[in-house]
Formats: structure tokens, C-alpha cells, sequence
């Protein structure tokens, strides 16, 4: 995208990717019991492990009280009038190439910047594209297979690798970690299942992008990556919804599994429909992702842009168990009008000498309120570990909140723990220097904004920097004036 | 260019400027001086659009346009320049980056074709070595870290980048080394031309060795006080502003 076009869409009102696609759908009824799952996993033709599985899960979940939310106002959701399952009536043909796969669908990615044909713009990413509750298309599979990578959608991979499902599932989240991981458990329907054998760097970026499309529906992701020993993988996820006035469920469940000396880089760019400026509908995202640093000497990164959702509530974490291993964790949060952010990160030092570094970006404006909760914890084998957490908040107007909650425990005395916070202001005089430099108000604020993000965008992959950007534009229209 | 009339502004109930008056015709050069505290800032401000400010009388134009009316961001996009005296830190902003996005404004505002990072680093580079600046000053972040004499000319490398019509310079020469006030002079020098004027805010005879202004302006508690030529620059270094305007 030009510089031009990048500055008229800043200037452009909307959220650009709140249009719903047309297409036949197979949907469920609302409402959730035993049923429903069987369904769920018949459509999906799993073993019958994975029914057993889910359907513990279900009984678990019926016994667990919901979230007490301490810092969220979140309005309360009727579990029974959410449809859990819905996919476009064409892929039931199961389409073997991008050309059988419904036009209609191809168009949607097309016009949220995600072409789905292999000699288009991503033509160093492969993508696989969640829409409701079924992957539609993932692309490079071919060339993936060829260097052993296997990269498809979870639901292809509880039929073709039941074995690595079976190893790995729930292994790093298990159902019984929090109500809506339990939740997602029972009905999950689609997300990506990433294998990187040993001793493979996987030749390409990796993403999935998820979209929500029909009414009513809760989209319920899984995703599962494993790299084996000495692999290296970059993966990264996108996500938006259609402008609605009712609210949204989106739980999903995110497992990172990284063995000896291996590498996982997994990046999300959230853009989920954030509700209207009167704080009217919009994604509810709550979301349980975490990553296992298994093997001595891995690395497990979770970058994050969240911009959008009416409520975000997640904790990416790294269970560091392998001897000098590192997690790693950066994020920007935005919210702006009536947003609410809660969200952190959870660093578990178990390995010797094992290092995590939080570096957290809270943005908020409008009535948006931003919450950071940082738990550092190192047992008492986690001999010689270090933590560095830097926790910044902006503040643009008076009507916003921004609040950190730093929890370390510490087992050991050997561990070393430095934590920084800090916040401040988009200041008069900072918004005047800019105008008198001829930009205009909003340019002012996107821009400080962005020298405010930069240590995180950063660590972004290149081709998705400039989307980042770009989000963090159009995401705080309106945030002045 | 600038015409100003009787202007009376104040801020937060205190009166600062008590009836101003200023003509500033192309191509000229003024320079304002004045004790501390006398409203030379608070100008600079209201002309530029600074918020806070309530003009109670009185009237600004540029080019025949109300200035008073438009918002910063038109001012400057019309030519108004404003070297500030405390520019601001903006942590973790790029300071090419900044340069680009303020340059690139200004052409969108006026349909002109903008500029790529390439052709605004090629331009920037041009313009330091002109400062006596090292290319490594556009990837530092903007003002972050930044001696006040660098700040300064920091404003300067912008004001050349952005070509205004009308630059004010709010004490640009303060805190600036004798070779550092000679670039900026030099710099001020090379932009004088037949359509391009300056209101230069100084308290120092100093930098008027190397700029003649045209005119000359005293100011005192929110008046000019005194007018004149370079003249009236070299009395005050050596008399101070005592028993000016009591004629
Ligand atoms: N926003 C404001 N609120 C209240 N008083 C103000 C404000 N801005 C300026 N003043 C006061 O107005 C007077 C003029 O201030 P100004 O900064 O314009 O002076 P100056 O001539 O630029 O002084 P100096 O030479 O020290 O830079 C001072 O007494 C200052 O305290
Ligand atoms: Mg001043």
C-alpha cells in the first residue's frame, strides 16, 4: 500500500471489515448440551478419543463458576443462545484446490488484505482462513509437506496425525485450567495444527486468520503447534468480525509445545469488531494461550497487537522447564471509546538458569481501560533465572483508566527480578508541535503513538509491521477532539 | 505577509499581550526583543495556534487570511513556521520518520506529489551537512536525548525542509555556541528571499551581527515599545531596555 493510501484510510471513519459475506451456511441451533458436541465431532469426523475428551470437558465446565471479572464491566452472557457451530454450505464438498473453493469466500479475504491465491501479495506466507466454525483454504500446503512441515487446519489433523493430537492436546492447557479453556475443550471446532520435524526451519511465515460471519455464533478456535528439536517457526494471527450490536463470543485455546533448542515466534494482530463508539456490540475475546519451553535451551515469543474486541481478556504465557530457556513476551494493547483490555502475561521459571522479558505497551483513550497483569513466578529449581518486565501505559484525554498489576513470586534466591512501569500522557504541548508541523490531530496522536510502540513493532514480522501501523490508526479515530 | 492589529490576549486571567501592533511586509526580517516575561513567546504561541490563549481584541492575518480563525495545522500548511524555544521530546519517534510525515502534510495538503523515505533522506542529509550535523541524527529519536544546541538545530534542519513563508524563530540563538549561532545565521541568510520573511525572538544583539534585520521591535509588558532599525538592537546591548519608550 502507497504512503497516500495509507494516509486517506487513517483518514477514512470506520472500522473497514465490519461487512458480513453472504453464503449458505449449515448452523446450528443455538444452545449447548451433550448433543451438540457429538454433532460437532461427527461433522468432524474425529476418533472417538476426542469425543471422550470433549465431553469430559463439557461435564467440567457444567461444574465451574464463571470468571469473576475484577476490572471488567462485562454484560452477562447467555451460554444457551449461542450457536456453537456454523459452516458455509460449500465446503462440504470438500474442495481439493483453491478453484473449487466458493468464490464468495475468496472474495471475503480478498477484501480484508488477505488474498488467498499463492502468486498474490502473501507470497511469502502461508495462510490458512477460519471462517465461523471451518477452515475454507490453507495455502503452501505443498511446499510445506516438502520440507516435513505439516501446516492445516486442526480439524484435518485429529483425522490424518491422531497421534500428536492425542500427545499433545490439552498438554499444555488442560481443560481444567479456566472456564472458558473448558468450555472451548468441548465444542472447539477449527484452528491450525502446526508440526516443524527436527532440525527443520520452516521455509515460510505461517498465519491463520480468523473470521466470524454468522449472527450469533461463538467462534471457538484450537490451535496447536509443535516444534521439534532445533526447529525454528514464525507464525501469525489475524482476526476481525462483522459490525453487530450484540456482543460476540470468540474463547479460544492456543498450545505451543517448543523442544530442545527450539524456536517458536508466534504473533497475533487482533483485530476483532471492538463495538461502536457508544460501546454498543463487539467481540467478547477470551482467550487461554500458552507455550511450554519443553526442551533445554527453546524460545517461545508472544507478540501482540490488540486493537480491537469490546473486551479482551488473555494471558499469553511460557512454562519455561528446560534448562536455560527463554520466553518472551511483547505487547501493545489499545483501547479506545468504551474498550476494555485485561491482559498480561504469565512467565513460569522451572529450568535453571531460565530468562523471560515482558514488555507490555497499554494504550488507552476515550472511556477505553486498560488493565496489565504481570505474574513472574520461579520455583525453586529455577536456579540463576531472570526476569525483566517493562509495563509502559498512555494516557490520551481524561476519561480513560490504565491500571498494572505486577505478581511475582519468587522460590528461590537465586532468581533476579527487575520490573519497570511508567505512565504518561499524549501532552498539549506534544499534539501542538506536531500541528504546528502541519499534521492534523489525529496524525498527531497516531504518531506519538507509534513512537510509544515501537520496541514492540519491532518484533513483528516485517510484512505485518506496516498493518500494525496501520491498525493502530484506524483503531484510535476519534480518540481526540 | 503578517499583519497584526492591536492584539490583546490573555491566559488564565492574566493579561499578557496589552495592544500589539506588527507589519511584517515579504522579504523582510524583523527581530523582537524584550525582557524576559514580556510576552515574545506568548506571540510566537498565539500566531501559531497554540490552545489556552483567549484573544480579546484584535486581529492577525497572513496573506490577507484571519490566522486567528484556522487551526495549527492550516497555519503551518499555509507557510507559518514556528522554531519553538523548548521543542518538545516525542520518545520513540523517529525523528526521519517525523520529518516525513510533516513534510509529506504539507505537500498532500496542497496536492503536491509527496515524498518517498529515499527522496526525504536525500534531502535531510543535504540539509544537515548544511547544520554541521551527522546523518546519524535522523535515526535518533525525536529530541530524545538531545543537547539544547541540537534541539535547536534540529528546528532549523525543519524549517529548511519545510520551506515556510513566515518562520518564526523563538530564541533559536539561545544556548547555541558562537559556531552553532553562526550556521544558524547562515542558514536564516540563504532562505532570506523576496517572498519569504522572519520574525527573529532574541535577546541577543549577537545573532544581528550575522542577520540584519529590517526592523527592529521592542517589547515590553505586552507592547512594542520602541521601533527602529539594527540600531536599536546595538543600544539595548549596551543600555539595556531602561528609558526605552519613554520618549
Ligand atoms: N498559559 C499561561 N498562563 C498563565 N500565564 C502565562 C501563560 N503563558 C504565559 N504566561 C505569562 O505571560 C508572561 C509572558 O510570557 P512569555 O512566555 O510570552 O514571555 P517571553 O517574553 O517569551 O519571556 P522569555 O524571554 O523568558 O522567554 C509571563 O509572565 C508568563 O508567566
Ligand atoms: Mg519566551
Amino acid at each position: 500500500m502507497t504512503d497516500e493510501a495509507i494516509m486517506n484510510k487513517a483518514l477514512s471513519n470506520e472500522y473497514p471489515h465490519g461487512f458480513e459475506t453472504k453464503v449458505a451456511s449449515n448452523t446450528f441451533a443455538p444452545g449447548l448440551n451433550e448433543d451438540v458436541i457429538r454433532k460437532i465431532s461427527q461433522k468432524k469426523n474425529e476418533p472417538e478419543f476426542l469425543l471422550q475428551w470433549r465431553l469430559k470437558a463439557y461435564k467440567h465446565w457444567l461444574n465451574m463458576p464463571e470468571p469473576n471479572w475484577a476490572k471488567l464491566d462485562i454484560e452477562k452472557i447467555s451460554y444457551d443462545d449461542i450457536i456453537y457451530y456454523s459452516e458455509p454450505q460449500s465446503v462440504a464438498n470438500k474442495p481439493k484446490s483453491l478453484d473449487e473453493v466458493d468464490p464468495e469466500l475468496l472474495k471475503t479475504y480478498e477484501k480484508l488484505g488477505i488474498p488467498l491465491h499463492e502468486h498474490a501479495k502473501l507470497a511469502g506466507v502461508a495462510v490458512d482462513a477460519v471462517f465461523d466454525s471451518v477452515s475454507v483454504a490453507t495455502t503452501f500446503k505443498d511446499k510445506l509437506a516438502d520440507a516435513g512441515v505439516i501446516f492445516c487446519p486442526f480439524s484435518e489433523a485429529v483425522v490424518s496425525h491422531p497421534e500428536l493430537i492425542k500427545k499433545y492436546l490439552g498438554s499444555v492447557v488442560p481443560y481444567t485450567d479456566n472456564f472458558f479453556a473448558a468450555l472451548n475443550s468441548a465444542v472447539f471446532s477449527d484452528g491450525s495444527f502446526v508440526y516443524i520435524p527436527k532440525g527443520v526451519r520452516c521455509p515460510m511465515e505461517l498465519s491463520t486468520y480468523f473470521r466470524i460471519n454468522t449472527p450469533q455464533i461463538g467462534q471457538f478456535e484450537r490451535t496447536l503447534i509443535i516444534a521439534e528439536d532445533d526447529s525454528f517457526v514464525s507464525y501469525l494471527e489475524g482476526c476481525t468480525a462483522p459490525m453487530r450490536t450484540e456482543h460476540q463470543l470468540h474463547a479460544a485455546v492456543v498450545e505451543l509445545v517448543a523442544l530442545e533448542n527450539a524456536q517458536i515466534k508466534y504473533a497475533t494482530v487482533q483485530n476483532w469488531y471492538p463495538g461502536s463508539k457508544e460501546g454498543k456490540g463487539g467481540i467478547y475475546n477470551f482467550v487461554t494461550k500458552r507455550g511450554v519451553c519443553k526442551g533445554n535451551s527453546s524460545r517461545i515469543s508472544w507478540t501482540q497487537i490488540e486493537t480491537g474486541s469490546a473486551v479482551t481478556w488473555k494471558y499469553p504465557g511460557v512454562v519455561l522447564k528446560g534448562d536455560n530457556s527463554h520466553g518472551e513476551f511483547y505487547s501493545v494493547a489499545l483501547t479506545n471509546n468504551y474498550q476494555q483490555a485485561d491482559t498480561g502475561t504469565k512467565m513460569i521459571h522451572m529450568g535453571k538458569n531460565t530468562k523471560s522479558t515482558v514488555i507490555s505497551k497499554g494504550i488507552s483513550a476515550g472511556h477505553g481501560v486498560n488493565t496489565f497483569r504481570g505474574m513472574v513466578r520461579a520455583t525453586p529449581g529455577a536456579v540463576d533465572s531472570v526476569n525483566f518486565t517493562q509495563c509502559d501505559s498512555l494516557l490520551i484525554g481524561n476519561s480513560c483508566a490504565a491500571h498494572t498489576y505486577p505478581n511475582i513470586e519468587i522460590g528461590n534466591s537465586s532468581a533476579a527480578v527487575a520490573h519497570e512501569a511508567s505512565t504518561s500522557r499524549v501532552s498539549d504541548a506534544q499534539l501542538f508541535y506536531c500541528r504546528q508541523r502541519g499534521m492534523s490531530e489525529e496524525e498527531a496522536v497516531s504518531l506519538i503513538v507509534s513512537g510509544f510502540c515501537k520496541s514492540v513493532f519491532q518484533k513483528l514480522p516485517l510484512e505485518f509491521a506496516v498493518e500494525a501501523q496501520k491498525l493502530l490508526e484506524v483503531s484510535l479515530e476519534g480518540s481526540v477532539g | 505577509m503578517l499583519k497584526i492589529k492591536d492584539l490583546r490576549v490573555s491566559a488564565e486571567n492574566k493579561d499578557i499581550l496589552k495592544g500589539l501592533s506588527l507589519d511584517v511586509k515579504p522579504g523582510e526580517v524583523h527581530a523582537i526583543m524584550g525582557p524576559n516575561g514580556s510576552g515574545k513567546s506568548t506571540l510566537s504561541n498565539v500566531l501559531a495556534g497554540k490552545y489556552g490563549y483567549d484573544v480579546s481584541h484584535g486581529s492577525a492575518c497572513f496573506n490577507g487570511e484571519d490566522l486567528l480563525d484556522m487551526a495549527p495545522e492550516d497555519r503551518a500548511r499555509k507557510g507559518l513556521f514556528l522554531a519553538f524555544q523548548y521543542p518538545v521530546v516525542i520518545p520513540g519517534l523517529n525523528n526521519l520518520y517525523f520529518l516525513r510525515q510533516a513534510i509529506n502534510s504539507i505537500r498532500l495538503s496542497k496536492n503536491e506529489k509527496i515524498l518517498d523515505a529515499g527522496q526525504c533522506l536525500l534531502l535531510a542529509k543535504k540539509y544537515l551537512a548544511e547544520l554541521d550535523l551527522d546523518d546519524s541524527f535522523l535515526s535518533r529519536n525525536l529530541h530524545e536525548g538531545f543537547s539544547g544546541g541540537e534541539k535547536k538545530r534540529n528546528e532549523m534542519l525543519q524549517m529548511m525542509m519545510l520551506e515556510p513563508q513566515l518562520a518564526i524563530l523563538d530564541e533559536t540563538d539561545s544556548g547555541l555556541d558562537v559556531d552553532a549561532l553562526k550556521t544558524v545565521a547562515g542558514v536564516v541568510n540563504k532562505m532570506r528571499s523576496a517572498d519569504r520573511s522572519f520574525l527573529i525572538i532574541t535577546h541577543y544583539q549577537r545573532l544581528l551581527d550575522y542577520i540584519k534585520p529590517d526592523h527592529v521591535h521592542i517589547l515590553s509588558d505586552g507592547k512594542i515599545i520602541k521601533s527602529g532599525g539594527p540600531e536599536l538592537a546595538l543600544h539595548v546591548e549596551s543600555s539595556g531596555y531602561v528609558g526605552l519608550g519613554e520618549s
